[in-house]
């Protein structure tokens, strides 16, 4: 109505500066946010890599005592038995297993042909989505198929971009079954039209390994030529041991995962180590080091390193000469306390460890392990040189100089690598010489990163599609996200302040001299920092852990206050319940290693002696199979059909809870009276005089 | 004049590192020079942008590298902390400010409204600021920020 236009467009001062306010205050809000995540994605990161460094130094515990403790027949009982060798070995044909293994007529999932067509592909997807199981006689058939189509590459795997064929690559995939079938979505299946390179890290920690797995080589054998996988760092049956695979694959195929999973040592050993395109772009999982080889590693017999975890054999031999030998009896406490506690080993320094005045030639065997070590670990920095990955272990982290002198060398144009987590599923270092490519989305968290693939023109030059699979159908704001991953990543920070509850309240106590219950900040974050070796912003994180006082001090004994950890019984202790949580993962591992048919959750358990269990008779049970005892089982009768079975450990063990099996195979239940850490379970108490005992896990901690 | 402790210093200069690693992707001390104004933020500052583009004056290098080093930063930040500028902004001031965007006092302001006033004065929000705000504080039905709750709700997700 009034053409007063400057009324409606004039502002008073008042009216600016409160502008400036709101637009400061909203910026500040926006920071906390972009804080608050890049925290938590570093404790998500931090965690794992502790994990992963704890990993191998299990695993070099592991590899002493299986060398040292244990009957040379009885190491490949251990992972194995006759049986399944023989078939890894000789190779049975698809027939045979057709012969051997039936398909009931009840299954409904896809049903394969060799040799496989598209429509089974498009069977094995269909089926997937709809989380149907392939029956373990394809699987068995495809492992086979994909063994020997694997076994014709070679080590490195030479492709060209002819005609105006894109090829695609992708990184790491984890298990995410989901992100798979996104990026076939978005970008088509492959085809001689469509070529793919997949850059290792299939399995582990996600809950579709298998499935990735079986799509993949399916495809592998359609297209040979346009379907590229390379070996990653997870492809290496002791770190499935660790992250998850083999129990996957355990508990989807209960009468036939044994012999998935032995299969699948030998196929994974025959996964290519990398691709290169046009001779110009090297693909490969980890990295590289300033001793890559690429001609030595396209030479070498890849096969023969199924676990790049342990050092070969010769190796370790050579080592053992030059240390002392530790006598077997105090074995575990010494090895337990010398490995898994330590941190700071560093795996393939360990193979170099002949400083002291060894005469021997160098071992050809370790520098293949090391060549493939290298090239599956290593992670890019921008500080120039090449330095041992102390985060990891294993690899090294290698700067932009070494990145160009390895192009110089051979020629080339750029790095594709995988191996590290990236928020926007890519990333771009040493000049634009090295791509990272990772295609896990929402790998620690519901919106904790996105995924991505590379798009590789026939100029090389590269496109990357980005993605992000989400279970919401309305897409979280990012705040919410944000709070997602903060809870998520809190709670395992949380999680691993509990397993070291003991430690951290002694290095508060050291602040504390006068018993006030008090520590300064800064005192509370080194003692936080120098027990979990964690690098992270303690300061930061502190209102979400402890409880502070009036005067500005932390009640350091509020950071265990909230965590929910069932009520502990006066038998069992508590140093031995935050022990136990602590070493959780490797109990697993280590339980699953005794745990020989891999049926979850058993151990035998044979009596020395079958007599009659008498008044007051202690009889000693001993493990079968499994050498270096951990634990003894003694049992004494208060009368004839009541007996007590104690488990007495010089080591720690992972939860277990028994009944016993009476001579008609009768299972009699027993009486409970000790909880436990997990469940409600307690100390079992034989009605049965036999002596067979079996002890099934996830239940009763034992008194020790 | 306050006098401070050594040991409050090196508190404080503790507490700016461990802000800067955060974002120290590397970890090699230096931070992409985009991410200065969010590392000033997360320790508890309220700067405006042109108080940041005078913080940086003084820890780039003399050649800008698109890069900031932890030893040019850590001494200018620790006298920003020790000066306790750039104060935080109470609840209150926060919501005279809403109010005073409020011509007709009822308690709320019209999407074009807020939309006008943060893209055009003060220090304008980008696009991108804007609509995510409004993601936030806009309440769809009635196309009306409803300042209060606005704020009431992001004050607590602060805590």
């Amino acid at each position: 109505m009034g053409c007063n236009s400057s009324v409606a467009y004039r502002r008073s001062e008042k009216a600016i500066r409160a502008a400036i306010l709101i637009q400061n205050w909203y910026r500040f809000t926006k920071a906390r946010l972009e804080t608050r995540r890049r925290y938590s994605l570093s404790i998500f990161q931090s965690i794992e890599y502790a994990d992963e460094q704890d990993q191998l130094q299990l695993a070099n515990f592991f590899t002493f005592m299986l060398d040292h403790c244990t009957h040379p027949d009885s190491v490949s009982h251990i992972l194995t038995s006759p049986g399944v060798s023989q078939v890894v070995d000789e190779g049975l044909s698809l027939t045979e297993f057709e012969n051997r293994i039936d398909v009931p007529d009840s299954y409904y999932g896809p049903r394969l042909s060799f040799p496989l067509t598209v429509e089974d592909a498009n069977a094995l997807l269909h089926a997937f989505r709809n989380e149907q199981l392939l029956h373990a006689r394809y699987v068995l058939q495809l492992l086979c198929e994909t063994r020997r189509v694997l076994k014709e590459m070679p080590n490195i795997t030479h492709l060209s971009t002819s005609y105006s064929k894109e090829i695609t690559v992708c990184g790491d995939l984890h298990g995410n079954l989901d992100d798979l079938l996104l990026i076939f979505y978005k970008n088509g299946l492959p085809s001689e039209q469509n070529p793919y390179v997949f850059n290792g890290d299939f399995v582990d920690r996600g809950k579709n390994s298998m499935e990735i797995l079986i799509i993949l080589f399916a495809f592998l054998l359609i297209y040979p030529n346009d379907l590229h996988l390379n070996r990653g760092n997870h492809e290496d049956y002791i770190m499935n041991l660790r992250y998850g695979f083999t129990k996957e694959v355990s508990k989807k195929y209960k009468d036939h995962g044994k012999l998935i999973l032995c299969l699948l040592r030998d196929v994974f050993s025959w996964l290519p180590l990398a691709t290169i395109i046009d001779s110009k772009v090297l693909i490969l999982h980890g990295g590289i080091s300033d001793t890559t080889d690429l001609d030595f590693l396209n030479a070498l017999e890849r096969s023969k390193l199924k676990s790049l975890m342990r050092p070969p054999k010769s190796v370790r031999d050579r080592q053992d000469q030059l240390k002392e030998r530790i006598p077997t009896t105090r074995l575990s406490k010494h090895i337990a306390n010398q490995n898994v506690a330590g941190k700071t080993q560093h795996i393939s320094s360990s193979g170099s460890t002949e400083s002291s005045g060894s005469n021997l030639p160098p071992d050809p065997a370790l520098k293949e392990w090391k060549q493939i070590l290298d090239i599956l670990w290593s992670d890019p920095r921008s500080q120039n040189g090449c330095t041992p990955n102390k985060s990891r272990g294993g690899g090294c982290y290698f700067g932009p100089d070494v990145t160009a002198k390895l192009f110089e060398r051979y020629n080339l144009k750029m790095l594709i690598r995988s191996h590290e987590f990236k928020p926007e599923g890519y990333e771009i270092s040493h000049d634009g010489k090295v791509i990272t490519i990772f295609s896990a989305s929402n790998y620690y968290e519901e919106g904790s990163n996105r995924g991505a693939y590379i798009k590789l023109n026939p100029e090389l030059i590269p496109r990357f599609v980005q993605y992000q699979v989400s279970k919401y159908t309305r897409r979280q704001n990012l705040q919410e996200r944000v709070g997602t991953i903060e809870s998520s990543a809190l709670k395992s920070l949380r999680e691993k302040i509990y397993a070291h509850r003991s430690e951290l309240t002694s290095a508060f106590a050291q602040y504390d001299l006068n018993s006030t219950g008090r520590i300064s900040v800064s005192d509370w974050a080194a003692a936080m920092e120098s027990v979990l070796q964690l690098e992270l912003p303690w300061r930061m994180l502190r209102a979400q852990l402890v409880q502070m006082t009036p005067n500005g001090e932390a009640d350091y004994m509020s950071c265990f206050y909230d965590l929910k950890i069932g009520q502990p019984t006066k038998e069992v202790q508590p140093a031995l319940v935050e022990t136990l949580c602590r070493y959780r993962r490797d109990l697993e591992i280590i339980f699953n290693i005794i745990d020989k048919d891999h049926s979850g959750e058993r151990i035998r358990i044979r009596s020395s002696s079958s007599q009659i269990l008498q008044k007051e008779q202690r009889t000693i049970f001993k493990c079968e199979g499994f050498p270096p005892l951990p634990f003894e089982l003694t049992s004494s009768c208060r009368n004839r059909s009541l007996a007590t079975c104690t488990i007495r450990s010089t080591w720690m063990m992972p939860p277990m809870l028994f009944t016993s099996m009476s001579e008609r195979n009768v299972r009699t239940r027993i009486a409970s009276t000790k909880s436990c850490l997990y469940s409600g379970w307690g100390t079992w108490f034989s009605t049965d005089s036999t002596c067979t005992a079996n002890l099934i896990s996830h239940g009763v901690i034992w008194q020790v | 004049m306050f006098l401070f402790a050594d040991g409050a210093v090196a508190e404080i200069e503790k507490k700016i590192i461990e802000a800067f690693e955060v974002f120290d992707h590397e970890c090699n001390k230096t931070v992409d020079v985009r991410e200065i104004g969010s590392i000033v933020r997360s320790l508890g500052c309220f700067p405006t942008e042109a108080e940041l583009h005078e913080l940086l004056a003084k820890v780039e290098e003399e050649e800008p590298t698109g890069y900031i080093n932890l030893e040019k930063f850590l001494p200018v930040m620790t006298k920003v902390l020790l000066d306790r500028s750039y104060q935080p902004i109470p609840e209150d001031v926060l919501l005279h400010a809403f109010e005073a965007l409020d011509e007709n006092k009822c308690g709320y302001i019209t999407k074009e409204e807020l939309v006008k006033y943060l893209t055009e004065e003060g220090e304008p929000f980008t696009q991108e600021e804007m609509e995510d705000m409004l993601s936030t504080a806009l309440d769809p039905e009635t196309n009306t920020v409803r300042y209060r709750d606005y704020i009431s709700m992001m004050i607590v997700d602060e805590t």
